[in-house]
C-alpha cells in the first residue's frame, strides 16, 4: 500500500480540521443546550407564579433560539402541558382540534383534543416579565432583521425599565439606521427623567426626529390640566419643548409639501398620459374623439389578457403588454376613422357624437366579452412596495415608474413628430391642410395614421393605468373629461402645452385637496377651468398665425 | 281650412307642429276619458302607471326642445342641458321635500330626514322660501336661467364657439354633478331628494293629481313648442339661424351675436327648467344622476335622431328613443347600449336630417332653394 502523497495528506488534514472546527462542538453545544433548555421549560411547570417568574427568566438567559419561542408562546397563552406525560406543548387552534408541537425542538405531535391538555397560566406581572425579557433578548440578537422588529415595537410602547439594555444595545449597536432609532427610544425615555440636562438634551434629540412618536411624546408633554396649565412645572423644559416641537412641526411640514408635490406631479403624469393622445388627434385634425377614453380601457384589458396568457411572468408581460396595447388600440382606432370619422370631416359637432356612440359600443362589447365587473391586474414585484426616504416621507414605485414613463412616452411623441417625415407630414397637415395636399402629402393617409398614433398612444396610457386604478368597462370615462380639460388648457396643436397643463392640473388639484377635499379640489378645478377658457380660448399655449378664430 | 283657426298666425306653415299639437291635444283627453271614466276592470282602461310614464316622456320631450332651440337653430351643441333640467328638478324636489314636514321617518317638522340623519341643527339658507310654492315656481325658472346666463355671457362674449363649448357645458354639467354628490352641500347628496308626499296638498299618489300633473306637462310641452316656434319664425329667430349658418357674417353685418346667442341660450335653459319641475313629482325623486354628462349626450341624441332644427322633430326622437330606451331595458338590457351606440352613429352618418328628415324628402322639393349638385361618381371621374 502506498502512503498517499504530501499533498494529499495536507488536504485530507485540512478538510478533517474543518470538519472538527465547525460540525462537532455544535453537535456538542447543542445537545448541551438542549438538555439546559429541556430542564429550564420543565420548571414552567408550577404553581408559584413566583418560580415561575423565576424559571422563566432562567429560561431568557438561555442562548437557545427555542427559548424565544416558547417565551412568545406562553407570552399569547399557546403554550399548554399534556396531561399524560407533561409534554410541554405549543398549540395552533384549527378546525379538528389542536395541533400540538413539542416545546423543546417544535417536533409536530399531530392534533389533540382539548380534554388532553392544559394551560400554562400567566398573570399581568409575569407577562410584564416576559415581554421585557423578550424585548431585551430581541434587542441584543445578532440577526439584524430581529433587531430591527424589536426596535419597531418597542417605540410603540416605552418601557422606562428598558432603559439599561437600551443603552447597552445602543453601545453595541453598529448599524447606523438602527443606531438612530435606538437614540429615539432612549430619549424617549430620559425625557421623562429626573435630571433636567438629561431631559433637555433628549428633548433636544427628539425634537430633530421625524417619527411620529417624538412629536407625541413631546405634545404629551406639554399636556395641560383643566384651567389650561401645563402640567409640567419645569420652565425650562416647558420652553425647550415648545422649540422643539416647532422645529418637528417645521419639518413635516416641509416635507408633506413635497409629497403633495409629489402626488400632483403623479396626477398630472396620468393626465399627460391620458390626454397627449387626445392632443394629436384634436389638435391635427380638429376631430373630437369621445372614444378616446374606451381606447385607454381597450389598453388597460389588452394588459390583463397579456396577463391571463403569460402568468408565470407578471413582470415581463407589462413590458410585452406595452406595444400590444399601442398595436391594439391603434389598429381600432385607424378601423374607426376609416369606417366613421372619415366620413364626418367638417362636422366636428357630428364627429363628437358618432364617436360617443363608438365609446358606448366598446364599453357595452367589453361587458359582453368579458365581464360587467371590474377584473384583477396584478402588480409586478417591481412596482410594487415604495421608497422609504425618511419617516415622513415616502413614495411609492408605481407612482415613480408612471411619472417618468410618462415623460418617455412625451418624448417619445416629440421625436417623432419632429425627427420623422410622418411627424413632418403630420404637423403640416395641421397647420395647413390644403396646402399640404397640393405639396403632394396624402392627407387621408395621414389623419389615418395620426388618429391610430394618438389611439396607439392613449391604449398604452392603459397599460399605466392599470397600475393605478381598477380596470373595468368605465375605465375611460372616469379620465375623458379631466382629459379635455388639459387638452383646451394647453392649447391645441402643442403638445408642450399639454405637458404644462397636466403637471399644472394635477399639481393644483392635490393641493387644494387638503383645505378644500377631493371632490371640492376637482370642482374648484374645473370651474377655474371654465373661467380661464374664457380669458384665453385657445388655451396657455395657443398656436401663432393668422385664424379668423372658429373650429 | 277651420282647422288652421285654431292655430296662431306664425304656425300656419308649420304642418308638423299642427300635427303635434293635435295629437297632443287628443292625447290628453284620450287618457283621461280612459283612465278616468272607464272602470278599472275594463280592458280598455289606462293604467296610471302608463299616465306617469307619458308624462315623463312628454317632460324629455320638452327638454328636447329647449336642446333643438340652441343646437338645430343657433348650432351650439349644448352638453350640459341635463344641468339646467336638473336644476329645476332639485327647485321642484326641494319645494316637495318641505311639503313632506313632519310626515318624515325621523318626524322632523323643520328639518328634511336626510339632514335630521346627517345631524344637521339647523336649514341651511337657501332652503329657505322653499315651502312656498311661488317662491319654488320662481326657482325653478330662476336658477337654470341665472346659471345659463351666467355661463352663457362668459363663453358667448369670449367667442367660445363649437366643439370648445360643447366640452365647457360638458365640463359644466360634470362639476355640477360632482357638486351635487357631496353630502354637504345639503342636497341629499347622493340619495337625492326623495320620498315626496304631496304638492299644493293634493296627495301624489293619487290618480287625479298624477292625471294633472301629465296634463300639465302636455301643456307646458304645447305651450313650450308654441313659444319656441314664435320665436324661430320671429326677426329674432332668423337673426339666430344667421348665426347658426355664418357666424362671422352676421357679426360683421353688425349683429351682435353674443346678445342673440345669449337669449336664446337662457330661454332653452328656462325651458330645460320647468321641464325638470315637471318631471320630478311623476318620477317621484331627483338625485346628482341627473347631472351626468351621459344625460346630456343622450338628449342631444334624441334630437339628431328626431331631426335638427325641427322643434317637432326633437319631439319625436325623445319619444322614440325613450320609449325604445324603457322597453329594451326591460327586455334585453345588454342589448341597449349597444343599440344606443348604433344609434348615435347610424343618426349622425346616414341621417343628417333626423327621421322627420326622411320623410320631408319624398315631397316635394322647395322650389326655390338650389339642389345640390350631385358628387362625380369614381367612373365618371375615370371616364374623363
Amino acid at each position: 500500500m502506498k502512503f498517499p502523497s504530501r499533498k494529499n495528506a495536507l488536504y485530507l488534514r485540512l478538510i478533517s480540521f474543518i470538519f472538527i472546527l465547525f460540525v462537532s462542538p455544535n453537535l456538542i453545544a447543542n445537545s448541551d443546550h438542549t438538555n439546559q433548555l429541556n430542564e429550564t421549560i420543565s420548571t414552567l411547570l408550577v404553581k408559584s407564579f413566583k418560580q415561575k417568574t423565576q424559571a422563566v427568566k432562567a429560561l431568557a438567559e438561555l442562548d437557545h433560539p427555542q427559548s424565544m419561542v416558547i417565551l412568545e408562546a406562553l407570552l399569547d397563552t399557546k403554550l399548554y402541558y399534556q396531561r399524560a406525560d407533561k409534554t410541554i406543548v405549543i398549540i395552533h387552534k384549527n378546525d379538528q382540534g389542536y395541533a400540538i408541537k413539542k416545546a423543546l425542538n417544535n417536533k409536530s405531535l399531530g392534533i389533540v383534543k382539548k380534554k388532553s391538555l392544559k394551560k400554562i397560566t400567566t398573570n399581568n406581572k409575569l407577562r410584564k416579565t416576559i415581554r421585557s425579557l423578550l424585548a431585551q433578548k430581541k434587542i441584543l440578537n445578532n440577526d439584524l432583521s430581529i433587531r430591527q422588529a424589536a426596535i419597531k415595537e418597542i417605540l410603540t410602547k416605552t418601557d422606562p425599565s428598558l432603559l439599561s439594555t437600551l443603552q447597552d444595545a445602543r453601545n453595541k449597536e453598529k448599524v447606523a439606521a438602527q443606531q438612530e432609532l435606538l437614540d429615539l427610544a432612549i430619549a424617549l425615555i430620559q425625557a421623562d427623567n429626573a435630571e433636567t440636562e438629561t431631559r433637555l438634551s433628549a428633548i433636544n434629540l427628539l425634537g430633530s426626529s421625524l417619527y411620529p412618536v417624538a412629536r407625541g411624546k413631546l405634545q404629551e408633554l406639554l399636556n395641560t390640566n383643566g384651567q389650561g396649565e401645563f402640567l409640567e412645572t419645569n420652565e425650562q423644559i416647558i420652553t425647550a419643548t415648545q422649540s422643539a416641537l416647532k422645529k418637528i412641526n417645521g419639518k413635516l411640514s416641509f416635507f408633506n409639501n413635497i409629497e403633495t408635490l409629489f402626488f400632483g406631479l403623479s396626477l398630472g403624469s396620468v393626465l399627460l398620459l391620458s390626454a397627449i393622445g387626445l392632443a394629436i388627434t384634436f389638435g391635427v385634425m380638429g376631430v373630437i374623439n369621445m372614444a378616446h377614453g374606451e381606447m385607454m380601457m381597450l389598453g388597460a384589458y389588452t394588459t390583463y389578457l397579456i396577463q391571463q396568457v403569460m402568468p408565470n411572468s407578471i413582470g415581463l408581460s407589462l413590458l410585452v403588454a406595452i406595444p400590444a396595447a399601442f398595436m391594439v388600440a391603434g389598429l381600432f382606432g385607424i378601423a374607426i376613422e376609416r369606417g366613421i370619422i372619415r366620413h364626418l370631416y367638417g362636422r366636428p359637432l357630428e364627429t363628437l357624437l358618432a364617436t360617443f356612440g363608438i365609446s358606448l359600443l366598446l364599453q357595452q362589447m367589453v361587458r359582453t366579452l368579458i365581464s360587467a365587473q371590474n377584473v384583477a391586474v396584478v402588480t409586478p414585484s417591481w412596482l410594487s412596495g415604495s421608497l422609504i426616504i425618511n419617516p415622513a416621507f415616502s413614495i411609492t414605485y408605481n407612482r415613480i415608474y408612471i411619472f417618468f414613463f410618462a415623460l418617455i412616452v412625451f418624448a417619445l411623441l416629440l421625436a417623432i413628430l419632429k425627427k420623422t417625415t410622418l411627424g413632418l407630414q403630420v404637423r403640416a397637415v395641421a397647420q395647413n391642410r390644403g396646402m399640404a395636399t397640393a405639396m403632394g402629402i396624402k392627407t387621408k393617409w395621414v389623419d389615418s395614421l395620426t388618429f391610430g398614433l394618438g389611439s396607439g398612444v392613449a391604449g398604452v396610457a392603459g397599460v399605466a393605468l392599470s397600475q393605478l386604478t381598477n380596470v373595468g368597462p368605465n375605465l375611460g370615462q372616469a379620465y375623458i373629461i379631466d382629459s379635455f380639460m388639459v387638452v383646451v388648457f394647453g392649447g391645441v396643436e402643442n403638445i408642450w402645452g399639454t405637458l404644462v397643463a397636466a403637471m399644472t392640473l394635477g399639481v393644483a388639484n392635490k393641493f387644494l385637496e387638503p383645505w378644500a377635499g377631493a371632490v371640492m379640489a376637482k370642482i374648484i378645478v374645473l370651474v377655474f377651468l371654465i373661467l380661464f377658457i374664457q380669458k384665453r380660448p385657445n388655451g396657455l399655449f395657443p398656436q401663432k398665425g393668422r385664424s379668423s378664430g372658429g373650429h | 281650412m277651420i282647422f288652421n283657426r285654431f292655430f296662431p298666425q306664425f304656425m300656419q306653415n308649420d304642418k308638423g307642429g299642427k300635427i303635434l299639437l293635435s295629437l297632443l291635444a287628443t292625447l290628453v283627453l284620450i287618457i283621461v276619458i280612459f283612465n278616468r271614466l272607464i272602470p278599472e276592470s275594463s280592458a280598455l282602461h289606462i293604467p296610471t302607471y302608463m299616465v306617469t310614464l307619458l308624462g315623463k316622456y312628454l317632460c324629455l320631450a320638452l327638454l328636447a326642445i329647449a336642446l333643438d332651440l340652441v343646437w338645430g337653430y343657433c348650432g351650439i351643441l349644448s352638453l350640459g342641458h341635463a344641468a339646467f333640467f336638473a336644476l329645476g328638478g332639485y327647485a321642484m324636489g326641494m319645494y316637495l321635500m318641505r311639503q313632506i314636514g313632519d310626515r318624515g321617518v325621523y318626524g322632523n317638522a323643520e328639518l328634511p330626514d336626510f339632514m335630521v340623519f346627517l345631524n344637521w341643527q339647523e336649514l341651511p339658507w337657501y332652503w329657505f322660501g322653499f315651502d312656498n310654492f311661488a317662491f319654488a315656481a320662481l326657482m325653478i325658472l330662476l336658477v337654470p336661467g341665472l346659471l345659463a346666463y351666467v355661463f352663457g355671457w362668459l363663453a358667448f362674449r369670449s367667442r367660445v364657439t363649437g366643439v370648445y363649448l360643447s366640452i365647457m357645458t360638458q365640463a359644466l354639467t360634470y362639476a355640477l354633478m360632482l357638486a351635487f354628490f357631496r353630502n354637504e352641500m345639503g342636497f341629499g347628496g347622493n340619495n337625492g331628494l326623495t320620498d315626496f308626499k304631496d304638492i299644493l296638498g293634493f296627495s301624489l299618489q293619487s290618480d287625479t293629481t298624477r292625471i294633472v300633473i301629465f296634463s300639465l306637462s302636455a301643456l307646458a310641452l304645447a305651450a313650450g313648442y308654441i313659444a319656441s316656434r314664435y320665436i324661430v319664425e320671429s326677426k329674432l329667430g332668423k337673426t339666430v339661424i344667421a348665426i347658426r349658418d355664418a357666424e362671422h357674417r352676421t357679426r360683421f353685418i353688425g349683429y351682435k351675436v353674443e346678445d342673440y346667442k345669449l337669449w336664446i341660450f337662457v330661454f332653452s335653459a328656462l325651458l330645460a327648467g320647468v321641464a325638470g319641475a315637471l318631471y320630478v313629482p311623476q318620477v317621484g325623486i331627483i338625485n346628482p344622476g341627473e347631472f351626468s354628462p351621459l344625460n346630456s349626450i343622450e338628449l342631444a341624441i334624441w334630437v339628431a335622431i328626431g331631426g335638427r332644427g325641427t322643434l317637432f322633430g326633437a319631439v319625436v326622437g325623445a319619444l322614440l328613443v325613450n320609449y325604445a330606451k324603457t322597453y329594451f331595458t326591460g327586455v334585453l338590457p345588454e342589448f341597449w347600449l349597444f343599440a344606443l351606440g348604433t344609434l348615435f352613429i347610424v343618426s349622425t352618418l346616414y341621417l343628417p336630417k333626423g327621421l322627420v328628415g326622411i320623410f320631408q324628402r319624398h315631397k316635394k322639393e322647395p322650389e326655390n332653394t338650389p339642389k345640390p349638385i350631385p358628387p362625380k361618381s369614381q367612373s365618371q371621374e375615370l371616364a374623363q
